[in-house]
Protein backbone atom coordinates (compact mmCIF):
# COMPACT_ATOMS: atom_id res chain seq x y z
CA UNK A 1 0.00 0.00 0.00
CA UNK A 2 1.38 3.40 -0.91
CA UNK A 3 1.17 6.11 1.71
CA UNK A 4 -1.86 8.29 1.04
CA UNK A 5 -1.67 12.07 1.10
CA UNK A 6 -4.15 13.40 3.62
CA UNK A 7 -5.12 16.99 4.26
CA UNK A 8 -5.85 18.58 7.60
CA UNK A 9 -8.05 21.67 7.54
CA UNK A 10 -5.77 24.25 9.18
CA UNK A 11 -8.01 27.28 9.54
CA UNK A 12 -8.04 27.14 13.33
CA UNK A 13 -7.89 24.61 16.15
CA UNK A 14 -6.01 21.41 16.94
CA UNK A 15 -4.80 20.64 13.42
CA UNK A 16 -1.19 20.04 14.47
CA UNK A 17 -2.16 17.05 16.65
CA UNK A 18 -3.91 15.37 13.70
CA UNK A 19 -0.94 16.12 11.49
CA UNK A 20 1.51 14.52 13.90
CA UNK A 21 -0.70 11.47 14.38
CA UNK A 22 -1.09 10.96 10.61
CA UNK A 23 2.61 11.41 9.97
CA UNK A 24 3.35 8.91 12.71
CA UNK A 25 1.24 6.43 10.74
CA UNK A 26 3.22 7.04 7.55
CA UNK A 27 0.77 9.32 5.74
CA UNK A 28 1.93 12.44 3.93
CA UNK A 29 0.10 15.50 5.25
CA UNK A 30 -0.95 18.81 3.68
CA UNK A 31 -2.34 21.70 5.73
CA UNK A 32 -5.42 23.01 3.94
CA UNK A 33 -6.21 26.73 4.21
CA UNK A 34 -7.40 27.50 0.68
CA UNK A 35 -9.34 25.49 -1.89
CA UNK A 36 -6.27 24.91 -4.05
CA UNK A 37 -4.60 23.02 -1.18
CA UNK A 38 -7.04 20.13 -1.72
CA UNK A 39 -5.38 18.99 -4.96
CA UNK A 40 -3.87 15.50 -4.85
CA UNK A 41 -5.40 14.53 -1.50
CA UNK A 42 -7.27 11.30 -0.84
CA UNK A 43 -8.63 12.34 2.56
CA UNK A 44 -9.31 15.40 4.69
CA UNK A 45 -9.58 15.73 8.46
CA UNK A 46 -11.59 18.62 9.89
CA UNK A 47 -10.18 19.16 13.38
CA UNK A 48 -11.56 20.44 16.66
CA UNK A 49 -11.54 24.14 17.45
CA UNK A 50 -14.38 26.65 17.29
CA UNK A 51 -16.95 25.77 14.63
CA UNK A 52 -18.13 29.39 14.31
CA UNK A 53 -14.57 30.57 13.64
CA UNK A 54 -13.93 27.83 11.08
CA UNK A 55 -17.28 28.41 9.35
CA UNK A 56 -16.53 32.11 9.04
CA UNK A 57 -13.11 31.36 7.48
CA UNK A 58 -14.67 28.72 5.18
CA UNK A 59 -16.99 31.42 3.89
CA UNK A 60 -14.32 34.13 3.61
CA UNK A 61 -12.01 31.95 1.56
CA UNK A 62 -14.68 30.08 -0.46
CA UNK A 63 -13.94 26.62 0.91
CA UNK A 64 -17.45 25.17 1.14
CA UNK A 65 -17.83 24.18 -2.51
CA UNK A 66 -14.25 22.93 -3.00
CA UNK A 67 -14.64 20.60 0.01
CA UNK A 68 -18.01 19.34 -1.28
CA UNK A 69 -16.43 18.79 -4.70
CA UNK A 70 -13.51 16.97 -3.07
CA UNK A 71 -16.00 14.62 -1.42
CA UNK A 72 -17.97 14.14 -4.63
CA UNK A 73 -14.74 13.24 -6.45
CA UNK A 74 -14.10 10.36 -4.03
CA UNK A 75 -12.32 12.05 -1.10
CA UNK A 76 -12.67 10.68 2.43
CA UNK A 77 -13.65 13.09 5.21
CA UNK A 78 -13.42 12.84 8.98
CA UNK A 79 -14.53 15.59 11.33
CA UNK A 80 -13.74 15.66 15.05
CA UNK A 81 -15.78 17.88 17.43
CA UNK A 82 -16.01 21.25 15.63
CA UNK A 83 -15.09 19.43 12.41
CA UNK A 84 -18.07 17.09 12.95
CA UNK A 85 -20.31 20.15 13.23
CA UNK A 86 -19.03 21.44 9.88
CA UNK A 87 -19.93 18.13 8.17
CA UNK A 88 -23.49 17.92 9.49
CA UNK A 89 -26.66 18.87 7.70
CA UNK A 90 -28.29 20.84 10.52
CA UNK A 91 -26.58 22.65 13.37
CA UNK A 92 -28.43 23.48 16.59
CA UNK A 93 -27.19 25.71 19.39
CA UNK A 94 -25.80 28.53 17.27
CA UNK A 95 -26.48 31.99 18.67
CA UNK A 96 -29.68 33.54 17.28
CA UNK A 97 -27.85 36.33 15.45
CA UNK A 98 -26.21 33.68 13.25
CA UNK A 99 -29.55 32.49 11.98
CA UNK A 100 -28.67 29.14 10.48
CA UNK A 101 -25.04 28.14 11.03
CA UNK A 102 -23.39 27.24 7.72
CA UNK A 103 -22.21 23.66 7.24
CA UNK A 104 -21.08 21.28 4.49
CA UNK A 105 -24.25 19.17 4.62
CA UNK A 106 -22.35 15.98 3.76
CA UNK A 107 -23.83 13.94 6.59
CA UNK A 108 -27.57 13.59 7.14
CA UNK A 109 -27.57 14.32 10.87
CA UNK A 110 -28.61 17.11 13.19
CA UNK A 111 -25.82 18.13 15.51
CA UNK A 112 -26.37 19.90 18.83
CA UNK A 113 -23.46 22.15 19.82
CA UNK A 114 -22.19 21.99 23.42
CA UNK A 115 -24.59 19.11 24.05
CA UNK A 116 -22.88 18.11 27.30
CA UNK A 117 -22.48 21.58 28.81
CA UNK A 118 -19.66 24.04 29.36
CA UNK A 119 -15.94 23.36 29.89
CA UNK A 120 -16.48 22.48 33.55
CA UNK A 121 -18.59 19.55 32.31
CA UNK A 122 -16.02 18.33 29.76
CA UNK A 123 -15.13 14.70 30.42
CA UNK A 124 -13.16 11.60 29.51
CA UNK A 125 -14.69 8.14 29.32
CA UNK A 126 -13.90 4.71 27.90
CA UNK A 127 -16.20 4.39 24.93
CA UNK A 128 -17.06 1.24 22.96
CA UNK A 129 -16.72 2.03 19.24
CA UNK A 130 -18.11 -0.26 16.58
CA UNK A 131 -15.27 -1.84 14.60
CA UNK A 132 -12.71 -1.53 17.41
CA UNK A 133 -11.72 -4.31 19.80
CA UNK A 134 -11.74 -2.80 23.25
CA UNK A 135 -12.98 0.61 24.36
CA UNK A 136 -11.52 3.88 23.08
CA UNK A 137 -10.58 6.54 25.64
CA UNK A 138 -12.71 9.40 24.38
CA UNK A 139 -12.09 13.04 25.34
CA UNK A 140 -15.24 15.17 25.14
CA UNK A 141 -14.54 18.93 25.30
CA UNK A 142 -17.61 21.18 25.15
CA UNK A 143 -18.61 18.43 22.80
CA UNK A 144 -21.53 18.22 20.37
CA UNK A 145 -23.85 15.22 19.97
CA UNK A 146 -25.86 13.94 17.01
CA UNK A 147 -29.49 14.35 18.05
CA UNK A 148 -31.01 13.12 14.77
CA UNK A 149 -29.40 10.47 12.61
CA UNK A 150 -30.76 10.09 9.08
CA UNK A 151 -31.37 6.90 7.13
CA UNK A 152 -28.18 5.39 5.85
CA UNK A 153 -26.08 6.93 8.62
CA UNK A 154 -24.47 4.30 10.82
CA UNK A 155 -24.02 5.04 14.53
CA UNK A 156 -20.53 3.86 15.57
CA UNK A 157 -20.64 5.02 19.19
CA UNK A 158 -23.16 6.29 21.69
CA UNK A 159 -22.84 7.99 25.03
CA UNK A 160 -25.66 8.69 27.45
CA UNK A 161 -28.19 7.61 24.83
CA UNK A 162 -26.90 10.04 22.20
CA UNK A 163 -24.92 9.24 19.06
CA UNK A 164 -21.34 10.55 19.36
CA UNK A 165 -19.69 8.90 16.35
CA UNK A 166 -21.37 8.30 13.00
CA UNK A 167 -20.46 7.33 9.47
CA UNK A 168 -22.11 7.38 6.06
CA UNK A 169 -20.12 6.35 3.03
CA UNK A 170 -16.83 8.24 2.97
CA UNK A 171 -17.81 10.66 5.74
CA UNK A 172 -17.09 10.00 9.43
CA UNK A 173 -17.80 12.32 12.34
CA UNK A 174 -16.85 12.00 16.00
CA UNK A 175 -17.93 14.32 18.77
CA UNK A 176 -14.78 13.50 20.77
CA UNK A 177 -11.06 14.10 20.18
CA UNK A 178 -9.08 11.00 19.12
CA UNK A 179 -6.09 13.28 18.43
CA UNK A 180 -5.72 14.09 22.14
CA UNK A 181 -5.14 10.53 23.38
CA UNK A 182 -2.23 8.22 22.51
CA UNK A 183 -4.56 5.59 21.01
CA UNK A 184 -3.99 5.73 17.22
CA UNK A 185 -6.58 3.14 16.16
CA UNK A 186 -9.15 5.50 14.68
CA UNK A 187 -6.51 7.43 12.73
CA UNK A 188 -5.13 4.11 11.51
CA UNK A 189 -8.55 3.11 10.16
CA UNK A 190 -8.90 6.46 8.42
CA UNK A 191 -5.46 6.17 6.81
CA UNK A 192 -6.35 2.66 5.59
CA UNK A 193 -9.56 3.90 4.02
CA UNK A 194 -7.73 6.77 2.32
CA UNK A 195 -5.11 4.34 0.99
CA UNK A 196 -7.71 2.10 -0.67
CA UNK A 197 -8.16 2.74 -4.39
CA UNK A 198 -10.75 5.43 -5.08
CA UNK A 199 -13.88 3.79 -6.48
CA UNK A 200 -14.71 5.03 -9.95
CA UNK A 201 -17.69 7.32 -9.77
CA UNK B 1 -21.59 2.90 32.17
CA UNK B 2 -17.81 3.24 32.46
CA UNK B 3 -16.05 5.72 34.68
CA UNK B 4 -16.26 9.40 33.77
CA UNK B 5 -13.62 11.92 34.77
CA UNK B 6 -13.83 15.73 34.65
CA UNK B 7 -11.49 18.61 35.40
CA UNK B 8 -8.30 16.62 34.69
CA UNK B 9 -5.10 18.27 33.39
CA UNK B 10 -5.65 16.44 30.07
CA UNK B 11 -9.14 17.95 29.68
CA UNK B 12 -7.98 21.41 30.65
CA UNK B 13 -4.91 21.40 28.42
CA UNK B 14 -6.83 19.70 25.61
CA UNK B 15 -9.41 22.47 25.73
CA UNK B 16 -6.60 25.03 25.49
CA UNK B 17 -5.35 23.27 22.33
CA UNK B 18 -8.68 24.05 20.65
CA UNK B 19 -7.97 27.79 20.78
CA UNK B 20 -4.86 27.47 18.63
CA UNK B 21 -4.71 29.52 15.48
CA UNK B 22 -7.46 31.68 16.91
CA UNK B 23 -8.14 35.09 18.41
CA UNK B 24 -9.54 35.68 21.90
CA UNK B 25 -11.13 39.12 22.19
CA UNK B 26 -11.75 41.39 25.17
CA UNK B 27 -15.38 42.50 25.40
CA UNK B 28 -17.18 44.65 27.96
CA UNK B 29 -20.83 44.14 26.88
CA UNK B 30 -23.00 41.36 25.49
CA UNK B 31 -23.30 43.36 22.28
CA UNK B 32 -19.51 43.46 21.85
CA UNK B 33 -19.41 39.72 22.59
CA UNK B 34 -21.87 39.10 19.75
CA UNK B 35 -19.78 41.20 17.38
CA UNK B 36 -16.65 39.28 18.40
CA UNK B 37 -18.32 35.91 17.89
CA UNK B 38 -19.71 36.88 14.49
CA UNK B 39 -16.26 38.13 13.48
CA UNK B 40 -14.79 34.69 14.21
CA UNK B 41 -13.35 35.00 17.73
CA UNK B 42 -12.56 31.59 19.29
CA UNK B 43 -13.48 32.95 22.72
CA UNK B 44 -14.29 36.21 24.43
CA UNK B 45 -12.75 37.64 27.58
CA UNK B 46 -15.50 39.28 29.61
CA UNK B 47 -14.32 42.28 31.62
CA UNK B 48 -15.67 45.58 32.87
CA UNK B 49 -13.03 47.82 31.35
CA UNK B 50 -10.51 47.06 28.62
CA UNK B 51 -6.88 47.53 29.72
CA UNK B 52 -6.59 50.91 27.98
CA UNK B 53 -9.41 52.24 30.20
CA UNK B 54 -8.00 50.59 33.31
CA UNK B 55 -4.80 52.52 32.64
CA UNK B 56 -6.67 55.76 32.10
CA UNK B 57 -9.07 55.47 35.05
CA UNK B 58 -6.58 54.22 37.61
CA UNK B 59 -7.87 52.86 40.93
CA UNK B 60 -8.18 49.20 41.84
CA UNK B 61 -9.18 46.89 38.97
CA UNK B 62 -11.09 43.80 40.14
CA UNK B 63 -13.03 40.81 38.85
CA UNK B 64 -16.06 41.90 36.80
CA UNK B 65 -19.64 41.95 38.08
CA UNK B 66 -21.05 38.40 37.82
CA UNK B 67 -24.22 39.84 36.29
CA UNK B 68 -22.29 41.20 33.34
CA UNK B 69 -20.35 37.93 32.95
CA UNK B 70 -23.61 35.97 32.98
CA UNK B 71 -25.07 38.24 30.31
CA UNK B 72 -22.07 37.58 28.09
CA UNK B 73 -22.27 33.81 28.74
CA UNK B 74 -25.90 33.99 27.68
CA UNK B 75 -25.15 36.01 24.56
CA UNK B 76 -22.66 33.76 22.75
CA UNK B 77 -22.07 30.08 21.96
CA UNK B 78 -18.25 30.31 22.05
CA UNK B 79 -16.26 29.88 25.29
CA UNK B 80 -16.24 32.77 27.76
CA UNK B 81 -13.14 33.67 29.74
CA UNK B 82 -12.87 36.16 32.61
CA UNK B 83 -10.10 37.67 34.70
CA UNK B 84 -9.24 37.41 38.38
CA UNK B 85 -6.64 39.31 40.33
CA UNK B 86 -3.31 37.54 40.88
CA UNK B 87 -3.67 35.40 43.99
CA UNK B 88 -7.39 36.03 44.47
CA UNK B 89 -8.59 32.49 45.21
CA UNK B 90 -12.15 33.54 45.96
CA UNK B 91 -12.66 35.55 42.78
CA UNK B 92 -11.60 32.37 40.96
CA UNK B 93 -14.07 30.27 42.94
CA UNK B 94 -16.81 32.72 42.00
CA UNK B 95 -15.95 32.57 38.29
CA UNK B 96 -15.87 28.78 38.41
CA UNK B 97 -19.30 28.78 40.05
CA UNK B 98 -20.61 31.06 37.28
CA UNK B 99 -19.61 28.50 34.65
CA UNK B 100 -16.85 30.58 33.06
CA UNK B 101 -14.87 28.34 30.68
CA UNK B 102 -11.38 29.69 31.34
CA UNK B 103 -9.93 31.99 34.01
CA UNK B 104 -7.17 34.51 33.31
CA UNK B 105 -5.16 35.17 36.47
CA UNK B 106 -4.14 38.52 35.15
CA UNK B 107 -1.61 41.24 35.86
CA UNK B 108 -4.03 43.63 34.11
CA UNK B 109 -6.09 43.65 37.30
CA UNK B 110 -4.64 44.95 40.55
CA UNK B 111 -2.87 42.04 42.31
CA UNK B 112 -4.53 40.70 45.46
CA UNK B 113 -1.40 38.94 46.68
CA UNK B 114 2.14 40.26 46.30
CA UNK B 115 3.84 36.88 46.82
CA UNK B 116 1.66 33.97 45.78
CA UNK B 117 -0.40 32.98 42.78
CA UNK B 118 -3.51 30.80 42.89
CA UNK B 119 -2.94 27.04 43.14
CA UNK B 120 -4.68 26.34 39.87
CA UNK B 121 -4.59 22.56 40.24
CA UNK B 122 -7.29 23.03 42.91
CA UNK B 123 -9.81 24.06 40.24
CA UNK B 124 -11.78 22.18 37.61
CA UNK B 125 -11.84 25.20 35.34
CA UNK B 126 -8.62 25.79 33.37
CA UNK B 127 -6.43 28.88 33.86
CA UNK B 128 -4.29 31.04 31.59
CA UNK B 129 -1.46 33.12 33.07
CA UNK B 130 0.94 35.71 31.70
CA UNK B 131 4.72 35.28 31.58
CA UNK B 132 7.67 37.43 30.56
CA UNK B 133 10.21 34.62 30.54
CA UNK B 134 10.49 30.85 30.71
CA UNK B 135 10.99 30.63 34.48
CA UNK B 136 7.79 32.55 35.08
CA UNK B 137 5.93 30.45 32.50
CA UNK B 138 7.04 27.17 34.10
CA UNK B 139 6.20 28.37 37.61
CA UNK B 140 2.67 29.10 36.44
CA UNK B 141 2.43 25.71 34.70
CA UNK B 142 3.73 24.14 37.90
CA UNK B 143 0.82 25.76 39.75
CA UNK B 144 -1.54 24.26 37.19
CA UNK B 145 -1.96 26.83 34.40
CA UNK B 146 -3.28 25.16 31.22
CA UNK B 147 -2.28 28.00 28.91
CA UNK B 148 0.48 30.61 28.95
CA UNK B 149 0.40 33.98 27.24
CA UNK B 150 2.98 36.69 26.93
CA UNK B 151 2.24 39.60 29.22
CA UNK B 152 3.25 42.19 26.69
CA UNK B 153 2.10 45.58 27.96
CA UNK B 154 -1.69 45.54 27.99
CA UNK B 155 -3.66 48.59 26.95
CA UNK B 156 -0.81 50.24 25.06
CA UNK B 157 -1.54 49.09 21.49
CA UNK B 158 2.23 48.67 21.28
CA UNK B 159 3.45 45.19 20.39
CA UNK B 160 7.07 45.60 21.44
CA UNK B 161 6.73 44.05 24.88
CA UNK B 162 4.76 41.05 23.57
CA UNK B 163 7.53 40.51 21.02
CA UNK B 164 10.16 40.80 23.73
CA UNK B 165 8.40 38.25 25.94
CA UNK B 166 7.76 35.84 23.07
CA UNK B 167 11.37 35.98 21.93
CA UNK B 168 12.60 35.57 25.49
CA UNK B 169 10.48 32.48 26.21
CA UNK B 170 11.12 30.84 22.83
CA UNK B 171 14.83 31.69 22.97
CA UNK B 172 15.18 30.21 26.43
CA UNK B 173 13.43 27.05 25.24
CA UNK B 174 15.98 26.65 22.41
CA UNK B 175 18.78 27.28 24.86
CA UNK B 176 17.56 24.54 27.21
CA UNK B 177 17.26 22.08 24.35
CA UNK B 178 20.94 22.57 23.62
CA UNK B 179 22.05 21.87 27.19
CA UNK B 180 23.24 18.38 28.21
CA UNK B 181 20.87 16.55 30.56
CA UNK B 182 23.23 16.75 33.54
CA UNK B 183 23.01 20.57 33.49
CA UNK B 184 19.23 20.75 33.79
CA UNK B 185 19.04 20.84 37.59
CA UNK B 186 21.25 23.91 37.60
CA UNK B 187 19.19 25.38 34.78
CA UNK B 188 16.06 24.81 36.90
CA UNK B 189 17.74 26.52 39.85
CA UNK B 190 18.71 29.52 37.75
CA UNK B 191 15.27 29.83 36.13
CA UNK B 192 13.51 29.25 39.46
CA UNK B 193 11.40 26.69 37.64
CA UNK B 194 10.30 23.13 38.54
CA UNK B 195 12.92 20.58 37.48
CA UNK B 196 10.42 18.17 35.90
CA UNK B 197 9.08 20.94 33.66
CA UNK B 198 12.60 21.97 32.65
CA UNK B 199 13.18 18.35 31.63
CA UNK B 200 9.94 18.42 29.62
CA UNK B 201 11.11 21.53 27.75
CA UNK B 202 14.52 19.93 27.14
CA UNK B 203 12.90 16.84 25.67
CA UNK B 204 10.08 18.42 23.65
CA UNK B 205 11.39 21.86 22.71
CA UNK B 206 8.15 23.57 23.74
CA UNK B 207 6.12 24.54 26.77
CA UNK B 208 3.93 21.75 28.19
CA UNK B 209 0.86 23.92 27.39
CA UNK B 210 -0.17 26.22 24.55
CA UNK B 211 1.56 29.56 24.34
CA UNK B 212 -0.38 32.64 23.20
CA UNK B 213 0.45 36.28 22.51
CA UNK B 214 -1.13 39.09 24.49
CA UNK B 215 -0.52 42.66 25.51
CA UNK B 216 -0.31 45.22 22.72
CA UNK B 217 -1.62 43.51 19.58
CA UNK B 218 -3.50 46.18 17.59
CA UNK B 219 -3.33 45.29 13.88
CA UNK B 220 -3.63 42.17 11.68
CA UNK B 221 0.09 42.51 11.00
CA UNK B 222 0.83 42.52 14.76
CA UNK B 223 -1.18 39.32 15.15
CA UNK B 224 0.55 37.67 12.20
CA UNK B 225 3.93 38.73 13.59
CA UNK B 226 3.22 36.92 16.86
CA UNK B 227 2.24 33.78 14.93
CA UNK B 228 5.37 34.11 12.78
CA UNK B 229 7.50 34.23 15.94
CA UNK B 230 6.05 30.83 16.87
CA UNK B 231 3.14 31.48 19.21
CA UNK B 232 -0.06 29.43 19.04
CA UNK B 233 -2.69 32.18 18.92
CA UNK B 234 -3.51 35.71 20.00
CA UNK B 235 -5.41 37.66 22.65
CA UNK B 236 -6.54 41.10 21.57
CA UNK B 237 -7.64 43.38 24.36
CA UNK B 238 -8.13 47.07 23.77
CA UNK B 239 -6.98 46.76 20.13
CA UNK B 240 -10.40 45.90 18.71
CA UNK B 241 -13.05 47.89 20.53
CA UNK B 242 -10.79 50.94 20.94
CA UNK B 243 -10.34 51.17 17.16
CA UNK B 244 -12.49 53.04 14.64
CA UNK B 245 -14.16 50.01 13.09
CA UNK B 246 -14.15 47.11 15.58
CA UNK B 247 -16.09 44.71 13.36
CA UNK B 248 -13.79 45.00 10.37
CA UNK B 249 -10.67 44.98 12.49
CA UNK B 250 -11.84 41.90 14.41
CA UNK B 251 -12.54 40.02 11.17
CA UNK B 252 -9.19 41.04 9.73
CA UNK B 253 -7.24 39.90 12.79
CA UNK B 254 -9.02 36.52 12.72
CA UNK B 255 -7.99 36.06 9.08
CA UNK B 256 -4.45 37.25 9.77
CA UNK B 257 -3.89 34.55 12.40
CA UNK B 258 -4.96 31.79 9.98
CA UNK B 259 -3.10 33.16 6.96
CA UNK B 260 -0.04 34.57 8.76
CA UNK B 261 2.27 32.84 6.28
CA UNK B 262 0.56 34.38 3.26
CA UNK B 263 1.63 38.03 2.71
CA UNK B 264 -0.80 38.44 -0.21
CA UNK B 265 -3.74 37.66 2.06
CA UNK B 266 -2.29 39.87 4.81
CA UNK B 267 -1.94 42.81 2.42
CA UNK B 268 -5.54 42.46 1.32
CA UNK B 269 -7.04 42.25 4.82
CA UNK B 270 -4.92 45.09 6.23
CA UNK B 271 -6.50 47.54 3.82
CA UNK B 272 -8.93 50.24 4.87
CA UNK B 273 -9.58 49.18 8.46
CA UNK B 274 -9.95 52.68 9.84
CA UNK B 275 -7.69 54.04 12.56
CA UNK B 276 -6.26 51.57 15.10
CA UNK B 277 -6.20 52.47 18.79
CA UNK B 278 -3.84 55.37 19.37
CA UNK B 279 -1.33 53.52 21.48
CA UNK B 280 1.30 54.43 24.03
CA UNK B 281 5.05 54.49 23.71
CA UNK B 282 6.37 52.06 26.34
CA UNK B 283 9.28 54.39 27.18
CA UNK B 284 6.72 56.94 28.34
CA UNK B 285 5.41 54.62 31.05
CA UNK B 286 6.84 55.12 34.48
CA UNK B 287 7.80 51.77 36.09
CA UNK B 288 4.71 51.74 38.33
CA UNK B 289 2.52 51.85 35.21
CA UNK B 290 4.10 48.72 33.77
CA UNK B 291 1.60 45.94 34.31
CA UNK B 292 4.05 43.28 33.13
CA UNK B 293 6.12 43.65 36.31
CA UNK B 294 3.21 42.19 38.32
CA UNK B 295 3.56 38.43 38.93
CA UNK B 296 6.03 36.48 41.04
Amino acid sequence: MTAPRIGVLALQGAFREHRQRLEGLGAAVTEVRLGRDLGGLSGLILPGGESTTMARLMTEYDLWEPVRAFHAAGGHLWGTCAGAILLSRDVQGAPPQFGRQDSLNLLDVTVQRNAFGRQIDSFTTDLPVRGLDGAFTAVFIRAPAFTRVGDGVEVLAEYGGQAVMVRAGRVTASAFHPELTPDARLHELFVQRCAAPVPLA
Amino acid sequence: MSEVTTGTPALKQGFAEMFKGGVIMDVVTAEQARIAEAAGATAVMALERVPADIRKDGGVARMSDPKMIKEIIGAVSIPVMAKVRIGHIVEAQILQALGVDFIDESEVLTPADDQFHILKTDFKVPFVCGAKNLGEALRRVGEGASMIRTKGEAGTGNVIEAVRHARTVLGEIKHIQARPAEELMTVARDLQAPYELVRYVHEHGKLPVVNFAAGGVATPADAALMMHLGLDGVFVGSGIFKSDNPERRAQAIVKAVTHYQNPDVLAEISEDLGAPMTGINIDDLIPAERLASRGW
